[in-house]
Parts: structure tokens; C-alpha cells; sequence
């Protein structure tokens, strides 16, 4: 079995601590938002609509009214004058024009516009007797034509989601529209352009906790408390406080306390948020929501789907030199809080890859349709772009009859920092490094071996390799709002030293499953040489964390990491002065090393707890120059994203009378910068790749014509499972530490769902290719259907 | 989805065709139908139990009668709605002719149905087989009341059911 590799060490940056969160998790004492039962809570069932598009024409909620337990029974007429949930990022499109943004009520208003719009919301005693009652809610709703099909949806007369905006498009986004006319030109008189269609199916996250939110108020103190399943509760308290309800953020408090699982669809500000605090404060009880599975199907906001055209111009020699793209990007029906920026600025910015390809062209048209909001999943943009540049590269490959490596290789970046012709400048990288380190632990010269074997036994074998980049560590604050962002993206970190010198950190990064309660501690523990058990991290409540903007994008290590290193500088220089004073030295001779002030060139030292101890009982302190006690914050704000990039290979087998592909082998050599924790990067990396391989090969989220979501249980919708994967060869020895924050790390939270789905489509591509088929794509998910048909269509063998 | 077949009746065109517009012997007729009123004139109004899959509901709807050439053809439009488990819509197009000399008559039928919501989210690879079976067990149960008079078909909500035995519904996932 393929081993991680990694430096052997046992504490501080570089171990591998076991996650010391899993104790509670795996013992059933974490505190999920469901655990928490405030006394006399209600519950809320909302009634959701069933029809894809529809006119309210009514609703009589008066025989539900009456019915055991109900408290109150919400409608959209209750929101009026409330504000509906925002967006948070504005689009400007390729004629200067900002997009159409349409309204988006907590509760439907006039028209419902997706199969699971809320339309009311009864408050009960129980949950039985608030779904009891919706069943005796009567709804008039005409069902309208539905548009479901985004090319379908910006046709001329099309049935508009939104009767107010002029057409279903969002925006016509070009970037870079100055590179338009001379990548035209480019493409027209190159010695070859390679064109692929293809989809980036629709997913649908599935984090394992469902959504839950729980709203409280206390009339006594007017103070507002929301229990989510958030990855940023600040973000919530912001979007929620200052658009929604008019709460200030004195008087809002959001908890996100453990989270299992997030994968991006709990970045959002949802309208079940808003609504359990309103209702608390309305009922002045607490109110409670528990999303069931169906519930999470259609409402939770989901990912990816975009239909795109990309053609790659290539010199008769292979180098690059022009690159188009045109994209439909579906953003549901309505703008989910980060919809816009995902096929924009998280996709376009990222055309080049891994290559010098001097003019790049992207073209986006974001669509609204009658299904659920889509915005950002698990790499967000980046896993689109990455997919449909190394499938373009695999055919390029292929046609021009050359090793798809090699013609890689001929056109990787070399130099850096390398500016790219879509706005983004990687400040570090070695991508052949990366390469040969996956031609290495991918045994690619085995593959022939492993093939005959595959033939011997009738199977179908092939060998799929990708690149990819992506930016992360999501910031800087002036460029994201240069972008459209209405939101900084700096992190927070607060370092409290306590009198006997234990430490806790407050960060404004969440996690939720990404073990920074044991990663963050190795950081510190080895700034001051302390042991890592001194050191105790919190997160995820508005009330006891410094502002922060929360975690998605990779961001956490190498910006909120980054706060925190901040925020101990300035306790180290703090304890430093004061540890002068105890050995009447100069400031400038202090040495902290293993948890001791020593003053160089003597012998003469004071242990951690000491100093702690002096800043907290100052009998002995130096209080006419500094201030008592050891507490500091700081907040950081990257002067560029973080840029992590590798090289992955899939090997499959193919089973030729029935299509089925299975994954036989799996390496990804990963270029991570620094690395803190080996085993929770190498964790991050297996479980982006089994979403990336349950995006090649299984899951895809289906409606009918009508807008009816079809893949609506886990019956319909397939989640990869672990007997589906192979043992991953993981690598993240490549280490091209990034330029701009103090610890030199670029993030590996998206990496494996990015790089992974390239891998597995080339893989098969190139078994069928391999056994006479004459096929050069087939859209994920590949399922045995799938292959098949194309198997039976191309002829072959 | 949908689906044509036809059945042979041993009565005479306008036996059957006033069958069609009896409610009485409609609701004998549409598997789990515990409730039938109404007129063909104005509209049958239904209760019909159903479950397809997991989802089992009482659905309330209307039933009504259009395109009506009589004694040759009409349609047969249904709608219901099952609260939390969805809403479900379907119809048949019926033509009625005469074999065996005017003793007989075929019936013909294309069937077509739809749903919605929870129906639709859990049940959706269901329904193409469900409907079919519902269709079929239909005209058989109409074949059955207007050949055999008063016993074809057994209670509204018994064997004519759509075959399934009272479970636990699972509506509530």
C-alpha cells in the first residue's frame, strides 16, 4: 500500500499529531447545532413548494391556524418591508453594465420559483404538529411553464424566472475583454485549435450535518442569538444583522459551533437562518429548524454546472498560444451570497493553469432557471476551470500525436513570479518537480506492465494525467473589492496568554472538519517552544472571536494562520520586554527557545510561565512602559491568493461488456508550500479526490423538463463510498514555500476536487482510445450507461 | 410519462360508454379511491390513497371528463394533490369502438402522468411502472364492473389498491 510521505517529527509545525477534535467526535461529545435545546423552543416546518414556477394566487393557512400547538403560521406578507437575502458579490459585465440582481424574500412572494421555495413557515410546539398543520395550509398556486435548460433560458421569449428583470441573464461576463478581438485572430490562424464541448455536471454537496438553525431572543436585553451551521458566522451576522433584519451587530450573536461538514454549502446565508431569528424575535421564544435529507436536497445551495465550449490554439510544435472559452453557468433561481463570483473570478482568473499560454480569452453567461441556487462547492470555479483546460489538453494531445506529459511539460511556467494573461501573478511553483515526483509515486513506467495484465483478464486499462493551479488563501480585501466583492476577505486571530502561561487562541476561521483545533496549536507551540497541549483553539462564535471572515477557498492556514502568527509576534515581543525587566537586561538580548527567555552570551534565563505569571500579577513589571497582561489581535490581509498546484494521475480499468469503470490506482503529488500537518493535509487530499472522483464517475444532480428535482434521496443521487476508491498515493514533498505570508503556506483544502475529475475523464478517455474506440469525451458523471452507450456509438473493438 | 393499450369489453358501446361517466363505477374503478362525487357535467371530486415507493398519501383532486364525442372518445383528467407527498396529475385519452358485430367493444387508452414534490424526489424511478400498473389495474377493474355488473372490483381501498398491503408510511424522511 502507497504510504504518505512526509518529515518525521513529532510536535510543533511538520508533525502529526492525531486530531485531537476527534476524541469528541468520535465519542459522541461533539455539540452540533442540533444538540443545542434551549428551553421552550419551537419548531418550524416550512412548507415548500412543489412546483418548479408557479403564480400564488393564495393561501389559506386559517384551518392550520387552529390546529394543535401552532403558534404562528409565517407567509412572504410577513416579510414585507424586511429585507431579502443578499448577495454578495456584484458581477460587472463585458459592457460595463452591473448584472440583474433579482429580489430574493425569506419567504416567496407572489411567485414560487423552485421545486423547495419556502412558502410558509408554521411555528409549533413540536415538529409533528407543525407539519400537521402545513398539510392543512391551502395554496392556490398556478403552475407556470418552468425553464430549466440554461441555452433554453436565454432564448427570446423565454418564461422569465424573475417578471421583473429584462431576460434570465445574469450577466455577459469577458475577461479579458481587451484580449477578445487578438485571441480571435489568435485562434483563427493557428496551425491547430482543438475544440471541446462538455458539462461540469450539477452537484449537490451533502455534507453529513445537515442544515440546522436555532433562533433566540431576549426581549429583556433586545439581544438576538442564532445557533447555524455556518462556515463563517460573522459572515451570517453581517448579512443577516445589516441586510435582512436590521439587527446591529452589538445585538446579533452567531454561533456555528461544531460543524460536521460544510464543503461550501454552508458559506451562504440562507433564508431558514433569517427566518428562525425573526421568528424568535416576533414570537419572543426560541424558534428551531431542523433541515431534513429531502429538505437538504432542495435547499441547500449547490454546485458546479456549467455547459462550456473551449478551444486551445497550438503551434504545429505544441506550444500554446491562444485560449477561448465561452460558459453557461447556472445560478438557479435565485443569487446565492458568493453565486456570482464562482464562474467569474474563481474561474476565468484561473484559464492559464499551469501554462504560458499568452492570450486567454473567457467568456461567462450566468443564467437563472427555475432550480435551486448554485454557488460554491468544494473549489468552486477552479474545478471547472481545471477540467475543461486538461481535458482540452488530453485531446490537443492526442491529435497532434504527441505524450500528453510532454506536451505539459513543453508549455508548463517555469519562471516566478509569472504574471498571467487573466489578472492573477503565481508568486512560487515547480511544476515539473511536481511532475516528476507523480511520474515516480504513479510507477508510471509500470503502467505497460499493469495494462497486459488488465487485457489478460478482458479489461480495459488506461492512464489519465493532469495539472492544476488554483488560487486560494482567498483574499486580498482591495482586489476582491476591486472585483465585486462587498465583503473584506482579511482573517482574524486573538492570542490570549493566561497568568500560568496556558494559551488560547480566537480565530475567525471555522472548522468544520478541517482539524484546526490541532493544526493551529502546532503553530504556536512552536513559536514559543511550548507543548502543543498548552494551547487551546476557539472558534465559530460572533461573541468570543475577533471579526472573521471564516473558512472556504483554502484560506484558513495561510490567512487566518497568518493572523495568528501576527497576533503571537506581537505577544512574543510583549513577553520579551517584560522578560528584560525580570533579568534587567536589554530587550534586544532576549532569546525565546523552547519556552524560555534567555539573555544571549549568558546563562541567565526565565521560564514562559514566568513572564505569563509578571504579566498578570506585575509586582515586578515595567508598568510605566508597558501595559499589564498579554493578550493581543491581529488581523491580516495577504497581499495576493496563495497558489497551490500539482500533478495527479488515475489509473482505471474498464469492464467492456458492461461499461463500468473502476479506479485502480490514484497519485497526486502536491505542491502545498509549507506544510503544518502532514496527516490532516494528506486527509484534506483524500477527501477532495473521492469528491472528485464521485463528480467523474457517480454523482449528478438531475431535474426533469418541469423542474422537478429527480435526484432528490440518496436512491437517485450516488455518493462515492469508500470501496469505490483505491488507496491513494498522496505526496506533498514538492514545497515552494509561498512569498507573502509569514508561514509559506498556500492551502490544500480544494486541491483533491480540483485536480482529481481531469484525471479520472482522461483515464477513461484513454482506455477507450486505447482499445479502438474513436472517443474524445464523454460528460461526467461516467457512469456504466454512459460508457457504454458511447462504447456501442464510436464502433471500435 | 406514457403509455397506450387497449382492453376488449364484452358489452355494447353505450353500456361502456355510460360507465365512463358513472362515478360510482369510477371510483369501484381508480385503484385506492375511497370517495367519488360529483357529476361528469360538473366534475368528479376523489380521495384516492395511494403509495409509490416510499410515499404513501391520501391525495384530493379532481377528476374531470373533456373532449367528450360520445359514444367515441373523451378524456379522463385527473389532479390530485398529497400535501407533503406532492401533487400528481394524469389523464387518459379513451376511444371506444365496436367489435363482434356491436357486441363487444374495444377500449382504448393512452395514458399520460406526472408528479411532483416529494413523489417526484423519491419516487421518480418509480413512476413510469406505477403508472402503468395504475393505468392497467384501472381498465381491468372497469372491465371486470361493466362485464360482471356489481362484483368485479372489491372495496375502494382493498385489492384494488394498486396491489400494496398497508405499511408504515415513510413520507416523513
Amino acid at each position: 500500500m502507497p504510504k504518505d510521505t512526509g518529515p518525521e517529527k513529532t510536535t510543533g509545525i511538520g508533525a502529526s499529531p492525531k486530531r485531537r477534535e476527534d476524541i469528541r467526535f468520535l465519542t459522541g461529545r461533539g455539540r452540533y447545532t442540533d444538540d443545542i435545546t434551549l428551553h421552550g423552543a419551537l419548531h418550524v416546518h416550512f412548507l415548500r413548494s412543489d412546483v418548479a414556477h408557479g403564480r400564488i394566487n393564495g393561501i389559506d393557512t386559517k384551518a392550520a391556524e387552529a390546529m394543535p400547538g401552532v403558534h404562528r403560521i409565517f407567509t412572504g406578507a410577513d416579510f414585507e418591508g424586511v429585507g431579502g437575502i443578499p448577495c454578495g458579490w456584484q458581477i460587472t459585465d463585458r459592457h460595463g453594465e452591473v448584472m440583474q440582481e433579482p429580489a430574493h424574500p425569506v419567504l416567496a412572494q407572489g411567485k414560487v420559483r423552485h421545486v423547495g421555495d419556502p412558502i410558509c413557515a408554521v411555528v409549533a410546539d413540536t415538529l409533528a404538529q407543525a407539519r400537521d398543520a402545513a398539510e392543512a395550509i391551502v395554496l392556490d398556486i398556478e403552475e407556470l411553464p418552468a425553464v430549466i435548460d440554461m441555452k433554453q433560458a436565454v432564448q427570446d421569449g423565454a418564461t422569465k424566472v424573475h417578471d421583473d428583470l429584462t431576460s434570465n441573464l445574469c450577466y455577459d461576463w469577458g475577461f479579458v475583454e481587451e484580449n477578445r478581438d487578438a485571441v480571435d485572430e489568435a485562434i483563427r490562424n493557428a496551425d491547430h485549435v482543438t475544440t471541446l464541448e462538455l458539462v461540469n455536471n450539477r452537484l449537490i454537496a451533502n455534507p453529513m450535518e445537515p442544515r440546522v438553525a436555532v433562533g433566540d431572543y431576549n426581549p429583556a436585553t433586545d439581544e438576538s442569538t442564532l445557533y447555524t451551521t455556518s462556515q463563517n458566522p460573522h459572515v451570517i451576522r453581517l448579512l443577516m444583522g445589516a441586510f435582512v433584519l436590521g439587527i446591529p451587530e452589538h445585538k446579533l450573536r452567531v454561533v456555528a459551533p461544531d460543524v460536521g461538514g460544510g464543503f461550501g454549502t454552508k458559506i451562504f446565508h440562507y433564508a431558514e437562518e433569517a427566518f428562525c431569528t425573526f421568528a424568535a424575535r416576533q414570537l419572543k421564544m426560541p424558534v428551531k429548524w431542523c433541515s431534513t435529507r429531502s429538505e437538504a436536497f432542495m435547499s441547500d445551495a449547490h454546485g458546479r454546472d456549467h455547459v462550456t465550449k473551449i478551444e486551445l490554439a497550438v503551434s504545429k510544435d505544441g506550444e500554446f498560444q491562444a485560449l477561448r472559452t465561452e460558459t453557461y453557468a447556472n445560478m438557479g433561481a435565485y443569487l446565492s451570497t458568493f453565486a456570482p463570483s464562482v464562474p467569474t473570478w474563481l474561474h476565468g482568473t484561473l484559464m492559464a493553469g499551469n501554462y504560458r499560454t499568452p492570450l486567454i480569452y473567457v467568456n461567462v453567461k450566468a443564467v437563472f432557471t427555475n432550480t435551486v441556487p448554485v454557488d460554491a462547492y468544494r473549489g468552486a470555479g477552479r474545478p471547472e476551470a481545471t477540467f475543461q483546460l486538461e481535458r482540452v489538453i488530453d485531446k490537443a494531445a492526442r491529435e497532434l500525436g504527441m505524450d500528453p506529459i510532454a506536451l505539459r511539460r513543453k508549455n508548463f511556467i517555469t519562471e516566478f513570479p509569472y504574471a498571467t494573461p487573466v489578472a492573477v501573478e503565481y508568486d512560487t511553483g515547480d511544476y515539473n518537480a511536481t511532475m516528476d515526483k507523480l511520474e515516480e509515486i504513479a510507477d508510471l513506467s509500470g503502467f505497460e506492465a499493469r495494462l497486459a495484465e488488465s487485457k489478460k483478464r478482458g479489461k480495459l486499462r488506461g492512464l489519465g494525467v493532469n495539472c492544476y493551479i488554483e488560487a486560494c488563501g482567498i483574499a486580498p480585501s482591495n482586489l476582491v473589492g476591486q472585483l465585486g466583492a462587498r465583503a473584506g476577505l482579511y482573517e482574524s486571530a486573538t492570542v490570549r496568554v493566561n497568568a500560568t502561561g496556558g494559551i488560547v487562541v480566537m480565530t475567525g476561521s471555522h472548522s468544520h472538519g478541517q482539524g484546526h483545533e490541532t493544526s493551529f496549536p502546532q503553530v504556536i507551540a512552536d513559536m514559543i517552544g511550548i507543548d502543543e497541549s498548552m494551547v487551546e483553539i476557539v472558534h465559530g462564535d460572533t461573541a468570543n472571536t475577533p471579526m472573521g471572515m471564516g473558512t472556504y477557498g483554502s484560506r484558513s492556514i495561510a490567512v487566518g494562520g497568518s493572523a495568528m502568527v501576527r497576533a503571537a509576534e506581537k505577544i512574543i515581543n510583549k513577553a520579551k520586554k517584560i522578560a528584560a525587566h525580570l533579568m534587567e537586561a536589554s530587550e534586544q538580548d532576549i532569546e525565546l527557545k523552547d519556552g524560555k527567555f534567555s539573555v544571549a552570551g549568558t546563562d541567565k534565563s526565565v521560564a514562559w510561565g514566568d513572564v505569563t505569571l509578571a504579566a498578570y500579577v506585575p509586582h515586578n513589571y515595567p508598568l510605566e512602559d508597558i501595559e499589564p497582561g498579554l493578550e493581543e489581535t491581529s488581523f491580516y490581509d495577504p497581499n495576493n491568493f496563495t497558489y497551490p498546484s500539482g500533478a495527479y494521475a488515475c489509473e482505471v480499468e474498464l469492464d467492456p461488456d458492461t461499461g463500468r469503470v473502476t479506479i485502480e490506482r490514484f497519485a497526486a503529488a502536491d505542491d502545498f508550500g509549507n506544510i503544518i500537518n502532514p496527516m490532516i493535509v494528506s486527509g484534506q487530499v483524500h477527501g477532495g479526490i473521492a469528491q472528485g472522483v464521485g463528480q467523474a464517475l457517480m454523482e449528478a444532480c438531475v431535474y426533469d423538463e418541469n423542474g422537478q428535482l429527480l435526484t432528490g434521496s440518496y436512491m437517485d443521487y450516488a455518493m462515492p463510498r469508500a470501496d469505490d476508491l483505491p488507496f491513494f498515493s498522496v505526496d506533498h514533498s514538492c514545497q515552494t514555500p509561498c512569498t507573502h505570508n509569514p508561514l509559506g503556506v498556500k492551502g490544500c483544502g480544494e486541491a483533491g476536487a480540483i485536480g482529481s475529475p481531469p484525471a479520472v475523464v482522461n483515464a477513461v478517455c484513454d482506455a477507450l482510445q486505447r482499445a479502438g474506440h474513436n472517443i474524445t469525451h464523454i460528460d461526467m458523471p461516467l457512469t456504466p450507461s454512459r460508457v457504454w452507450t458511447a462504447m456501442q456509438q464510436s464502433g471500435g473493438q | 410519462m406514457q403509455l397506450n393499450d387497449h382492453r376488449d369489453i364484452a358489452a355494447d358501446r353505450a353500456t361502456v360508454w355510460a360507465a365512463l361517466f358513472d362515478p360510482a363505477i369510477l371510483c369501484r374503478c381508480v385503484p385506492g379511491c375511497q370517495e367519488m362525487t360529483g357529476s361528469a357535467e360538473e366534475g368528479f371530486e376523489a380521495v384516492v390513497t395511494q403509495k409509490v415507493g416510499p410515499v404513501k398519501a391520501t391525495f384530493r383532486g379532481q377528476v374531470s371528463l373533456s373532449d367528450i364525442e360520445a359514444p367515441e372518445s373523451c378524456t379522463i383528467s385527473g389532479e390530485g394533490k398529497g400535501g407533503a407527498a406532492g401533487f400528481a396529475k394524469g389523464g387518459a385519452k379513451v376511444r371506444l369502438s365496436e367489435i363482434d358485430g356491436g357486441a363487444g367493444t374495444r377500449l382504448e387508452y393512452e395514458v399520460e402522468a406526472k408528479v411532483g414534490g416529494k413523489l417526484a424526489q423519491l419516487g421518480s424511478r418509480l413512476i413510469d411502472g406505477f403508472a402503468k400498473k395504475m393505468a392497467d389495474q384501472f381498465f381491468a377493474n372497469f372491465q371486470d364492473v361493466v362485464e360482471g355488473g356489481q362484483d368485479g372490483a372489491g372495496e375502494g381501498t382493498g385489492e384494488n389498491a394498486g396491489g400494496e398491503k398497508d405499511e408504515p408510511a415513510a413520507a416523513g424522511s
